[in-house]
Order: C-alpha cells, then sequence, then structure tokens
C-alpha cells in the first residue's frame, strides 16, 4: 500500500560547516544519517527522524538543525498538515495512534496567568543569602492537635509517619521499563544527594537501587508488578497509583518485547510475557474498598510508612481527593493533564483531564471546606516546569510538587513524544544497551541536583521577596497570587484575586 | 601521574574524540579548517575501537618505562622526566617506524607530512595536550566525550562498589527484626 504520510521533520545541514566525521550517524538510533563515501557527503533519511535532536547536540561543528517539513498546509484551520496525517496514518494501519509525554495542544498555561507579590516599604523582604530560609517540607498527616512535655521539650502525642523533603520536589513515577535503569540511578543518587525522593513507578525496584530504598517511593498500581513484602518495607512511601494525568481511565501495556531478563526479574513476571496493568485496580471499586488496599499496606510495613493515593486531575477530582483522605490516605497525589507518559493513546494523552492549576485549587479549597486538609499532605505533578510553577503551586496549597518531565530534560530528553519505540537516542526510554550507556548515571545525577539547587535559590529568592522565610507560610496563601488575563470563574475556582485588585 | 583513562561501559562510539584531537592538533585550532584544509597536516592521535555494543577509546598509556622510547633509534621519542608525558620531538624523527612497530598498544602512527624529505613519515602520538573546552586543564578528547568514558584523573578507575545504605537507627532495627 502506498504510504500517504510524509515525514514530519527535515535535517538541515550546512555544507560549509559539514566535515564528514559520521558522529551523527553513530549517534542516531533511527539511522537518519548515513555518510555515503560515493557521494562524498552525509545524506539524510528525513522521513526516519524523531527531532530528538541528539544529532544537533553532538555535531562537533555545528552543522545540524532541524526543521519542520517544508510542506505547506492546504489553508483550512480544520484539515491541518498533522490532522490529516493522523487519518492518513490509522486509514493504513487500523490502529490507535500512539504517542508519548505531556499533552502538547494549546490548553491554556493557568501558571502563566498568576503573577506573585513582592514585599514593598509596609512589610519588609527577606534577602535569602543573609537570614535562613527553610524549604523543607514534611508530607504526611498532621494530628489536630499534639500534646508537647514543656520541660523536656518532648512530644508527647503519637505522631503520624512522616517523609522529610529538603526541597519542596519529588521525581515522579517512571518504572524501570518505561525508562531505563541508567535513568532511574540518576534519579535516585540525585534524590539521595538532594535529600528528597524518587518514585520507582510501578515495575519494581532494581535489586541495583536496593540501597537507594530509603530515598524510594515505591509505587503499587494495578498490576501489582514487583510488589513483595521487601519492597513495601525497603521504602520511604507507598504509592497507589489509580490514574495518571496523561491518560486518565487507561491501563498500561509493556510489549513483551520488552520484557527483558532484568526487567522479568524486577516485575516478577515470566520474560517475553506482555506486562499489562488494567485500567482499574480490580479489587477496587469504592472508597471502602481503597481504605482496604491503604490499610492492608500499613500493616504490612506496620504503620510505619506514609501511603500516598495518586489519581489523575479529572472532572470531580476534589470530590474524590475527599474520599481518599477518609480512606485513610497520609498523601495525596494529582497528577495534571499535561503529565508525561512513556506511551498513551494519542487523542486520550490530548483530550481527557483538567488542568492541574484548577485541580489543585479546587481540591485544597474543598478538603479545607471539610476541615480535613490536615488530615492529608497534597503533591501535584504534570506541567511543573520551573522554580515558579513549583512557588505558584504551593501558594495555591500543595505542600510538594512531583517533577517527572522536567527531571528528564535535565537528562537529556528533549520532547520528541517517541519514547514509545523504544529508540530514544539519550539513553532515556528504552532498554538497548548501546543506548543506555549514553546517559551516565553520574552525569546524569549532577545534572538533576544542579537544576534543583538552582530552582531552591529561586524558590528562596521568589519567598524572600515576599517576606516570607519558610516554605510553610507560602502554602495556601493564595493572596499571594494575581490572576492575569482570567475570566471571573477561572478567578473564582483558582480563589485568587486580579491584578490590582486590593 | 595524570593520564587518560576510557571506561568502556560508557563510551557510545561516536568519536567526538577524534574529532577533538584533530582539531587540537591542527595549526588553526577550528574543526571545520583541520577536515577541510589541513587534512595532510592535522592527524588524530586517539582511535576508537569497536563498534555501537562495545567500543574503547584507545590512545597512549604513557608508559613508566615506554617501549616507543627503548626502541627510538634517533632520540626523537622521549619521556618528560618531570611530567612522565611521552612525546616525540618531529625534528629529530627519522620515521623508522621502530616506535610503531613496539607500542603495544598501536598508538603510535607515523604520518607523510607533504613536502616531507625522501617522503618519509614521522611519527604522531598523544602529547597530553590540555586546557580542552570542558574542565580546565582537561586534554581536548576528554573534554569532547558525552558520557564521561574519557577520563584524566591520576590513579587507574577500579570499579565502583554499590552503595550502601544508610546506616538503620536502633528504633528502625528493632523494627525490622520485628517484620522479620
Amino acid at each position: 500500500m502506498l504510504d500517504f504520510t510524509i515525514p514530519r521533520y527535515k535535517v538541515l545541514r550546512d555544507p560549509d560547516l559539514c566535515i564528514k566525521c559520521g558522529v551523527c550517524e553513530r549517534s542516531c538510533a533511527n539511522e537518519v544519517h548515513h555518510v555515503d563515501m560515493d557521494l562524498h557527503r552525509v545524506v539524510a533519511q528525513h522521513e526516519r527522524c524523531v527531532n530528538c535532536q541528539r544529532c544537533v547536540t553532538m555535531c562537533p561543528t555545528g552543522a545540524l538543525a532541524i526543521t519542520n517539513w517544508p510542506q505547506v498546509g492546504n489553508g483550512t484551520n480544520n484539515w491541518t498538515l498533522q490532522v490529516m496525517q493522523d487519518v492518513e496514518k490509522q486509514a493504513q494501519t487500523g490502529g490507535v495512534i500512539l504517542s508519548s509525554m505531556g499533552n502538547p495542544k494549546h490548553y491554556p498555561i493557568y501558571w502563566d496567568h498568576l503573577l506573585l507579590n513582592a514585599s514593598q516599604v509596609t512589610n519588609p523582604s527577606i534577602d535569602p543569602l543573609r537570614e535562613p530560609m527553610e524549604t523543607r517540607v514534611f508530607l504526611g498527616a498532621r494530628p489536630a492537635r499534639i500534646k508537647v512535655d514543656e520541660r523536656s521539650h518532648r512530644v508527647l502525642s503519637e505522631l503520624p509517619p512522616h517523609i522529610r523533603l529538603d526541597v519542596p520536589v519529588m521525581f515522579s513515577a517512571m518504572s524501570f521499563g518505561s525508562i531505563s535503569l541508567n535513568a532511574q540511578k540518576s534519579l535516585a543518587i540525585a534524590a539521595r544527594e538532594l535529600g528528597t525522593y524518587f518514585n520507582c513507578g510501578e515495575g519494581g525496584l532494581h535489586s541495583e537501587l536496593e540501597g537507594y530504598g530509603s530515598n524510594a517511593v515505591v509505587q503499587v498500581a494495578s498490576g501489582r508488578f514487583g510488589v513483595n513484602t521487601h519492597y513495601l518495607q525497603n521504602s520511604a512511601m507507598i504509592e497507589i497509583k489509580i490514574g495518571q494525568g496523561a491518560k486518565p481511565g487507561i491501563g498500561g501495556h509493556l510489549p513483551g518485547e520488552k520484557i527483558n531478563a532484568e526487567v522479568s526479574r524486577t516485575r516478577m513476571i515470566p520474560q517475553g510475557t506482555d506486562a499489562i496493568s488494567p485500567a482499574p485496580h480490580h479489587d477496587i471499586y469504592s472508597i471502602e474498598d481503597l481504605r482496604q488496599l491503604i490499610f492492608s499496606l500499613k500493616e504490612a510495613t506496620l504503620y510505619t510508612k506514609p501511603v500516598a493515593v495518586k489519581v489523575a486531575a479529572v472532572h470531580n477530582v476534589a470530590a474524590i481527593a475527599s474520599g481518599i483522605a477518609r480512606a485513610g490516605a497520609d498523601v495525596i497525589v494529582i497528577d495534571g493533564f499535561r503529565g508525561g507518559t512513556g506511551a498513551a493513546p494519542q487523542r486520550i494523552r490530548d483530550s481527557v483531564g483538567i488542568p492541574i492549576e484548577l485541580a489543585l485549587a479546587a481540591t485544597d479549597q474543598r478538603l479545607r471546606d471539610e476541615g480535613i486538609r490536615n488530615k492529608v499532605s497534597l503533591v501535584v505533578g504534570g506541567s511543573i516546569r520551573s522554580s515558579v510553577d513549583i512557588v505558584r503551586a504551593i501558594a495555591l496549597g500543595a505542600d510538594a510538587c512531583y517533577i517527572g518531565s522536567a527531571a528528564l530534560i535535565a537528562l537529556g530528553c528533549h520532547q520528541c513524544q517517541a519514547c514509545a519505540q523504544g529508540k530514544c537516542n539519550w539513553g532515556i526510554a528504552t532498554q538497548r544497551a548501546d543506548l543506555t550507556k549514553r546517559l551516565n548515571p553520574k552525569i546524569g545525577a549532577e545534572r538533576v541536583v544542579n537544576l534543583i539547587e538552582g530552582w531552591n535559590h529561586e524558590i528562596k529568592e521568589m519567598m524572600g521577596g515576599m517576606g516570607i522565610n519558610a516554605i510553610d507560610s507560602l502554602r495556601g496563601n493564595r493572596l499571594m497570587l494575581r490572576g492575569v488575563d482570567l475570566n471571573e470563574k477561572e478567578l473564582d475556582i483558582l480563589g485568587v484575586k486580579y491584578a490590582g485588585e486590593q | 601521574m595524570k593520564r587518560i583513562y576510557c571506561l568502556e561501559d560508557w563510551c557510545v562510539n561516536c568519536r567526538r574524540c577524534e574529532v577533538a584531537c584533530k582539531t587540537a592538533h591542527s595549526v588553526s585550532h577550528d574543526t571545520v579548517k583541520a577536515y577541510l584544509l589541513e587534512g595532510q597536516t592535522a592527524f588524530s592521535r586517539i582511535h576508537v575501537e569497536g563498534g555501537a555494543e562495545l567500543s574503547i577509546s584507545v590512545n597512549c598509556r604513557h608508559c613508566d618505562n615506554p617501549r616507543c622510547v627503548e626502541g627510538c633509534i634517533s632520540g626523537a621519542m622521549q619521556k618528560d622526566p618531570e611530567t612522565g608525558v611521552v612525546f616525540c620531538d618531529q625534528s629529530r624523527c627519522v620515521g623508522c617506524g621502530t616506535c610503531v612497530a613496539m607500542c603495544p598498544y598501536g598508538c603510535v602512527e607515523l604520518h607523510v607530512l607533504p613536502g616531507a624529505p625522501g617522503k618519509k613519515g614521522v611519527a604522531f602520538k598523544c602529547d597530553m595536550c590540555g586546557d580542552g573546552k570542558g574542565s580546565f586543564g582537561d586534554p581536548a578528547c576528554v573534554a569532547a566525550c558525552p558520557s564521561g568514558a574519557l577520563i584524566y584523573v591520576d590513579e587507574e578507575p577500579k570499579p565502583e562498589p554499590e552503595p550502601l545504605e544508610e546506616e538503620a537507627t536502633e528504633e528502625e532495627t528493632a523494627e525490622k527484626e520485628v517484620l522479620a
């Protein structure tokens, strides 16, 4: 059948700069470049290019750039080239279109409509370089009141289990299988150095990461892969995954080809079999069922570890969160619709779920209204791009943030959205040995640590500007935010005033 | 002495080290000019062996007892007593090729320079250049390596032991016993 699709990208090679060294050819797992000795130049198979930009970065002379395929559209806003490509692809294959990473569509990004406050004249700002500034966060339930023996400075009441984060950021769940062991290792090393946590996802904890258990959030998802008593006990926190922002209501499917010996051992499934995570947990059909699982996990760990429940931001997320809090969870994780994924049906990724900013504001408000906000910590993820997004999220009511895509970008990810093909040129979303070794965890961890340390400095600067010296004082402090370019309804849900309002 | 080592676990066969070496040893110190104009005079002294699955970047070990120096008939090949760097004084090289034959690592090459009398080659080898584009003082190949496979360190690296779990407090140990 004649392939109607046209290439998405075009490789631009500056012939004046190309030295035909072949670095691009050896760098590309998609086999785009080829040094043709007959023609005595480097040729490109443009249709194979996914725009991962590995060759652009590696080229010693900067001779390369990737551009859109120069085909002009037909002028309609309805049948754009991209829309027609999707139709052509499906007409040819009859399949579901798979894609990866977060929702790329032009939905409003509310973070960019929220501006921060700063102190002027009537209240002093604080210089974080001269004065102590606290960005430490504890996650877990807070008792309504605590008894303290003031003579011995001891807390008498029994406290629920907590985890301590030195920075208000954790690395979100990315399983071994969806990302390489080197990528997980990079995050594990970085988490330990930063005093925070990485999340091993639902693929089990690889034996080489056992030593990082005290910095690991282990996930119990609908497939229950890799879950055993040791797995639960060798962790800092347990997370029950109900849903994921990129594909709410959808399960996971790691094809049998990717289940090699290592993945099979870690997931505790036979080699070569498909790893299917069902869409729902088959033992959870109600809040009461969820409560049973939460307490089974608490029982298995002797009530020493907080249990988190992760849900995707969907229409009635606030009510669901209220149920989760009442089911006994210590932490609620909400993943917004721009959150990433290794593979999801494109239509689901692009159209299901709601923005995290609105979900967060609605949930925080609902939990406060019901008087149960202290029973849970709130962690949000899915589209946290920078330190200022974290500050905005915390001001909207979050306790801490999860970052996934940003951490991967620090490791080299260029958001080409081709993770599902398993040929990641940056050694992240692949299990091919020749590609995974491109990501040296030492370098990876250093880059991630640099990123978060940079962010932490910025968070302190912003807090200092507001005259706040501890991140706890910023939490839910929506007066520190003002909206621009938002309508009444949006301001109402976000709980912020319009810029200029007193 | 500080030497360049290649960790094969991380060598990704991109061969940027070769490009960087050639550039560093060109007159122009410009990659494009080194390749397009100085092809006859600028040579890379480092070579990647192997393919995509397993590769290693091989260059001079700057041996304690260098065989190339031992075999040199003209005194061109020398080991600097202070720095330990083995280098070739090309003005004295007669192109006999003994060093090439004696080097156990294949890290010396003869190249005929244009206009050389009798078309005899001269020996080219790693001279431990410094101050590459990366961290201060790194040789060009080390600075160009994208995955940390080439390192410039004092001692030959040994495989790293796995990280140990942080020491458990008494309470945690007691908990673990109870759990067991």
